[in-house]
């Protein structure tokens, strides 16, 4: 529609701005930022100093194959100097391509950034683990580790996707996980069953949701309020009942049978993509499900058009006979469903009992995962993974004894979540309805 | 082969609280006809509507559909009887495609709750044909122009097999020539037994395609009119009293320019150019009238000159200094009058009394401030002064703003930005949702100011309010100004300007009265124009 025409004017523009009616000139779609070729370039020379030039000289090892393993692959031994200032001259290029494409008035291209990142993360683990006092760790553990600690991240953004796609802001997911983790524990040690315990930690997300479904929607209240409310609660009330019933009776109240890893025979033996997705807890294959289940059903069903229906423009849905309030209300409890099987990781396949706080903020972390995957399933899934990678290094970092502060290394994964989600989310849109209720007329 | 159907309303009344909405109303729609509903802007129209579609359940009263009454719990209800709505804002998600919009809420599925979106492409392709709507099922609606996400909101009602179609204000965002394509369409869908309810204030379109018209005043039924009916005739009935529907205005006087702009750009925070490379000025005492279709640059355009938009280059001088980088205030102080458009968000305070709205912008200065002390007896003499000057209708100087009327709100803005010696008068949609009453006392103010010699911008995406108001007219398209025309530029030309398309190309025989117009003929007359029905009747603002 931008066709321009710059046909000649007969007759003078006087000088008082008469020739009001000016040819329109062309313009470049949109101009390109600096904001990205920048960044990279500056992230590149850091690499470049701190893990080029300032390199530790010794080899960092990197385990790749596990114990049960088909067959051995040696590991890769990688010279820190040498890995450092090849990545990071490798980094150095990728800026320069980027600035160079700006200089043209192009957009860097959508790999660029990933293949920056992936990189940028190599040369950090080179790094790191060359100036470690024991320079080894383990590849295939480091990447199924994080796997694990993204489990409960899954699910609690899962839980975000259900409830922000059909309009409804989901704070309170910290507080579902902490709900479906005490449950779990307290209802699997008294029933000495592990899978009734999944079952109550459902239950027990989905009524911690309903009470968010019923203040939001029913007496519109402020949907961040009661989040943080239920949040607050929910840890006095797990706080209370663990000092007060689980730690006078342990053994009836608080030693809950655990959920096994479950080696699936033969593909689990299959080196390195064995370890991360053959050899889970039911939990962690559950999280696979659940994943693919509610992109399909977002997506592709007619459950999924109305959700996302109502999350846009509820107004819309509900002239279409779409009841939005019904709609919302079921989509948020079944959101603290998924959310409560992600709480019950922590207390039946993480650590075998209850403690105060066990969730430890990663409902938070989740709710960032949701909005770095942009309200996307999928991207919920990666994001998730990417900050259990975080938690997973910081962990294995500290254990192999680096010259970084282990308090530095623990900031990591917050550190991420805060790059990833100011930095790296540029233009993501929510479900334009998000938040709002809805009020018919 | 088609069902037709008797659609009824009887005795419906509609009650919000204490605001009786509808008024014991009447009205009966028969089979294949187009049936319009006229009244001013919260005459009870669209409530009624909104009851008849099963979106407000009647405090009294019956739907009867071939004299068989029915119940409506929901809009589901409506459809299932036959009966489609095209609301005043689209009910389209944004987002989704065409087709995801059509199939929303009736959707085809394969097993397991799967979506069939083939079969729903089918049935808007075939109704695309049928009436020449040239959609396509997989673009994204945000995508599309208005013109086209109306007619996505038709093939939704069609799909669900409407023997009934509600169109709420239909014409609103249209251009003019969109809106003639929508009653070829309106007349096309009665043609194939499909009746219309048509739900309007602009006595035009009414008198062109209606085969029935009730009339409807403060929420009651005041009678049924002929479409061959006058249009003086017509608003008078609307209004409840005889109204003068020509505004009586000397010619313009014009003197030096002393208001410029000059290349001016604004870019949104997407990055689009929302005012582009903008130049146009106006004299003392003339009125420039922005024409234009709603979203096209209007609303950024007042926001710069105000000071309220960030990213803007070029330049707007006022009596010789540069008002882009200066502060709100700073703007206002320099001598700018302005009248928002939309006066409940940006023009009052509406928890505010009428009395301190008056000096919103002057409270500050003597005689309303003594130092850091505000005198609430000038503020409450100020009140009545202008209250009785612009005849605002109120209970009290200190009543809420917000309870006032659209009309009486919208003079008590006017009374405010009037109130000061001005250097540039801005009035953004100055009769949007005001009673006919009130358009004529704003238009004559209007008109007033320029005559003591303030140059005055109205922008109005009403053309008749732009014909009879201005002395020049400039058509804003996505940003850009399509070109600069003299008053009495016919409703045609204007109407393609608002396309897009430039005069010359469509004008070999306009004429350019005055000197100051940049509009020159182009060498060769374009063919194939579309020359919609002109109108030579009186103009029907409302």
């Amino acid at each position: 529609m931008s066709t321009t025409v710059s046909s000649p004017r007969p007759g003078s523009p006087k000088p008082g701005g008469a020739g009001a009616a000016a040819p329109a000139t062309v313009l470049a779609a949109k101009p390109v930022s600096w904001k990205t070729p920048v960044l990279l370039a500056v992230f590149a020379l850091v690499s470049l100093v701190f893990f080029g030039f300032l390199a530790p000289r010794q080899t960092a090892s990197f385990g790749i194959s596990t114990g049960g393993d088909f067959f051995q692959l040696p590991a890769l031994e990688i010279n820190a100097f040498a890995g450092g200032i090849v990545l990071s001259v490798l980094l150095v290029a990728l800026a320069g391509y980027a600035v160079f494409l700006k200089t043209k008035g192009q957009p860097a291209p959508g790999w660029l950034p990933v293949t920056f990142i992936v990189i940028f993360v190599a040369a950090f683990l080179i790094w790191v683990v060359g100036g470690a006092r024991t320079p080894a760790i383990s590849l295939a553990g480091l990447i199924a580790g994080s796997v694990t600690l993204a489990v409960p991240l899954v699910f609690g953004s899962l839980s975000g996707v259900l409830c922000e796609r059909v309009g409804v802001v989901n704070i309170a997911i910290e507080g579902q996980l902490l709900g479906g983790a005490f449950t779990a524990a307290i209802v699997a040690s008294m029933t000495k069953n592990a899978f009734i315990g999944l079952l109550a930690a459902a239950i027990a997300g989905a009524v911690v949701s309903m009470v968010l479904a019923l203040f939001s929607i029913k007496y519109l209240v402020n949907q961040i309020i009661v989040g943080v409310v239920l949040n607050v609660l929910v840890s006095g009330v797990t706080g209370f009942l663990f000092s007060t019933v689980m730690q006078a009776n342990k053994a009836q109240f608080n030693s809950p049978p655990g959920l096994d890893v479950i080696d699936i025979p033969v593909l689990s033996s299959i080196p390195i993509i064995g370890p991360i997705l053959f050899r889970q807890s039911l939990v962690g294959y559950l999280m696979y499900v659940a994943v693919a289940v509610v992109w399909v059903g977002l997506f592709k069903t007619r459950w999924g058009l109305r959700v996302r229906a109502v999350g846009e423009h509820p107004q819309a849905a509900d002239t279409l006979g779409i009841n939005v309030n019904a709609t919302r209300f079921w989509n948020v409890t079944l959101g603290g469903a998924v959310a409560g099987i992600g709480g019950s990781f922590f207390t039946l396949v993480a650590i075998d009992s209850f403690t105060k706080e066990i969730s430890g903020g990663r409902g938070f972390i989740a709710l960032a995962a949701l909005i770095f995957g942009r309200w996307n399933p999928v991207g919920a899934f990666f994001a998730a993974l990417l900050f259990g990678f975080a938690d997973n290094l910081q962990s294995i970092v500290t254990i192999i004894g680096t010259p970084v502060p282990s308090q530095f290394m623990a900031m990591l994964p917050y550190l991420v979540t805060v790059l990833a989600v100011a930095g790296l989310v540029g233009k993501s849109r929510g479900p334009a309805a998000s938040g709002i209720p809805y009020v018919k007329g | 082969m088609v069902r037709v159907l008797k659609l009824e309303l009887r005795g419906i009344t509609k009650r919000f609280g204490t605001l009786l909405a509808n008024d014991h109303i009447d009205v009966v729609v028969e089979p294949g006809q187009i049936h319009c509903l006229l009244g001013e802007n919260g005459a009870g129209k669209s409530t009624l509507m909104n009851v008849l579609y099963g979106l407000y359940e009647p405090t009294e009263g019956d739907i009867l559909i071939d004299d068989k009454p029915v119940a409506f719990r929901g809009p589901g209800d409506a459809m299932a009887a036959g009966i489609g709505m095209v609301h005043q804002h689209f009910m389209l998600v944004p987002v989704f495609t065409v087709a995801e919009n059509v199939a929303l809420g009736a959707e085809p599925t394969k097993a397991a709750g799967f979506l069939n979106l083939d079969q729903t492409r089918q049935r808007i392709k075939e109704i695309s044909d049928q009436y020449g709507f040239n959609v396509d099922p997989d673009a994204l609606v945000e995508d599309l122009p208005v013109g086209v996400q109306q007619r996505v909101e038709i093939i939704k009602a069609l799909v669900r097999d409407a023997r009934v179609l509600i169109l709420d204000e239909p014409t609103a965002v249209l251009t003019p020539q969109e809106t003639d394509e929508l009653l070829d369409i309106m007349r096309q869908l009665k043609s194939r037994g499909t009746s219309i309810v048509f739900i309007s204030h602009k006595l035009r379109e009414v008198k062109a395609v209606s085969d029935t018209i009730t009339v409807i005043r403060r929420g009651k039924v005041v009678g049924t009119a002929d479409p061959a009916a006058s249009t003086t005739e017509l608003a008078s009935m609307m209004v409840g009293r005889a109204v003068s529907l020509t505004l009586d205005k000397a010619p313009a006087q014009p003197k030096e320019t002393t208001f410029e702009v000059r290349d001016l750009t604004v870019v949104a925070p997407n990055g689009q150019h929302v005012v582009d490379h903008l130049s146009f000025h106006i004299r003392r005492g003339e009125i420039l009238a922005i024409a234009g279709v709603q979203g096209n640059g209007q609303t950024e355009l007042t926001e710069a000159i105000l000071g309220l938009q960030e990213r803007v280059t070029g330049s707007i001088v006022l009596d010789g200094k540069e008002l882009v980088g200066r502060s709100v205030k700073e703007v206002l102080e320099a001598g700018v009058g302005f009248v928002p458009e939309d006066r409940k968000v940006d023009g009052l305070v509406g928890t505010f009394s009428v009395a301190e709205n008056l000096v919103l912008d002057l409270y500050d200065k003597p005689p309303f401030a003594k130092g850091i002390s505000m005198s609430p007896a000038k503020v409450m003499e100020n009140a009545k002064q202008r209250i009785g000057e612009f005849d605002v209708r109120t209970p009290s100087a200190a009543a809420a703003a917000g309870t006032l009327s659209g009309g009486n709100q919208q003079k008590l803005v006017m009374a405010r930005e009037l109130s000061r010696p001005l250097r540039l008068f801005i009035a953004s949609q100055p009769t949007r949702g005001v009673d006919v009453g009130s358009i004529e006392f704003l238009h004559r103010r209007i008109v007033a100011e320029r005559d003591q010699g303030t140059p005055v911008m109205i922008i109005s995406t009403e053309l008749d309010e732009v014909m009879e108001l201005a002395d020049r007219i400039a058509v804003l398209y996505k940003g850009k100004l399509v070109g600069t025309v003299p008053a009495g530029t016919s409703r045609d030309v204007l109407g393609l300007m608002m396309a897009g398309i430039p005069p010359e190309e469509h004008t070999p025989e306009e004429q350019t009265p005055d000197g100051h117009s940049p509009v020159h003929h182009a060498q060769t007359p374009q063919a194939g124009t579309p020359a919609p029905a002109s109108n030579a009747e009186g103009a029907d603002h409302a």
